[in-house]
């Protein structure tokens, strides 16, 4: 058995088969888990905020969904992935508390989920699965065997999608 | 508008510590009053991170935990959270209650507004302190309580934070109640203009 490939914050990463990617403590961020079936590379990017364009400058790309999924698409076809076969699978962007003034701020995962599924769209990789929203947090782990995403959740059980 | 926290001065985190010692004494001392128990408070840790880090500094990241999370406005502008592992959050929702022997994982709709309370309290005693040692205004919103993994949870106050900078600063304070170990941390996580303000009020050139 190999070692889980573990992707931070603000942080992506690809891995050929064999290999699992995990990101612990999905909040508002969302993850986003690529495959491509004809090769098993795998990705996942792990982002906090919805559009580069919001920062003054971009210091870490994988922080946006929109750049990030950019990179972390790049990153597989330099492995060998095959840009036709790649399917994505979404997980994240709870809101993790309900405040009831700031406006912004709450909908962030939402927020964090338009945009991921808009760059995703942009790039022409098709969503076959997605468990988002909601107000729990979520960790997720990507097989490369058969790009299973598996979801872990505290109250809401195990998921396979 | 950036700050580069890496090039922060030893007098400068010297300051951002002591405030999480006040702040964070303070928020202690009004709980201690409140179980009436000695509870005993660390050293507060400054901790400057990379985000994609922020998982490692926690023992557990998927461990549940109860977060309490309040918006600070007014001079200073931030969150404050409040976290506390689940067991110690029944130690101290038990003690609240007096006659309780529960062990139970969950907490009812009672037990909850306790927690909500609580985190009222030790959170308002640390603003109090905050403000009074600084002469800042400052307001605080109503606390909001989530269980749920810890990473989960820290990633609400570190998106704020993320909107501006690339690393994030926790004034991290611990504490623990004698032999019953409850184990709690307060992060301040002040919105990245606010370090300024907050060191400038304490006579600190930044």
């Amino acid at each position: 058995m190999q070692d889980n490939i573990k992707v931070g914050m603000a942080d992506y990463k690809v891995s050929s088969h064999p290999g699992v990617l995990v990101t612990l403590g999905l909040g508002s961020c969302v993850g986003i888990a690529l495959y491509d079936s004809t090769t098993k590379i795998i990705g996942m990017a792990h982002i906090m905020l919805p559009s580069s364009k919001i920062a003054k400058t971009v210091v870490n790309e994988a922080k946006f969904a929109d750049t990030a999924i950019v990179r972390l698409l790049e990153g597989m076809i330099k492995l060998g992935a095959n840009k036709r076969s790649i399917t994505a699978k979404l997980a994240g962007g709870a809101q993790m508390f309900s405040f009831n003034d700031s406006s912004d701020s709450i909908r962030i995962g939402l927020r964090n989920i338009a945009a991921s599924k808009e760059a995703l769209a942009e790039l022409g990789i098709p969503i076959i699965a997605e468990d988002v929203g909601g107000n729990h947090g979520r960790t997720i782990e990507l097989n490369s065997s058969d790009g299973k995403l598996t979801i872990k959740t505290v109250g809401f059980g195990l998921k396979y999608i | 508008m950036t700050i580069n926290f890496n090039e922060f001065n030893n007098i400068q985190l010297d300051v951002l510590r002591e405030i999480g010692n006040i702040g964070a004494g303070n928020a202690i001392s009004a709980l201690a009053k409140m179980i009436n128990r000695k509870i005993d408070m660390s050293v507060p840790k400054v901790k400057i991170l990379e985000f994609n880090k922020i998982s490692d500094m926690l023992i557990e990241p998927e461990e549940p935990v109860v977060g309490i999370l309040l918006r600070m406005t007014g001079d200073l502008t931030g969150s404050i959270l409040f976290m506390l592992d689940k067991k110690s959050a029944r130690l101290l929702v038990n003690m609240l209650f007096g006659f309780k022997e529960s062990a139970s994982e969950f907490f009812d709709e009672m037990e909850m507004s306790a927690i909500k309370e609580l985190g009222n309290i030790m959170t308002g005693s640390y603003v109090a302190a905050l403000s009074m040692l600084t002469s800042l205004k400052v307001l605080c919103s109503i606390p909001d309580v989530a269980i749920d993994m810890a990473g989960a949870i820290l990633s609400v106050p570190a998106i704020e934070f993320g909107k501006m900078g690339e690393t994030v600063l926790f004034i991290e304070s611990e504490f623990n109640e004698g032999d019953n170990k409850v184990i709690g941390d307060f992060f301040l996580i002040p919105d990245v203009g606010s370090y300024e303000i907050l060191l400038k009020s304490l006579g600190v050139i930044v």
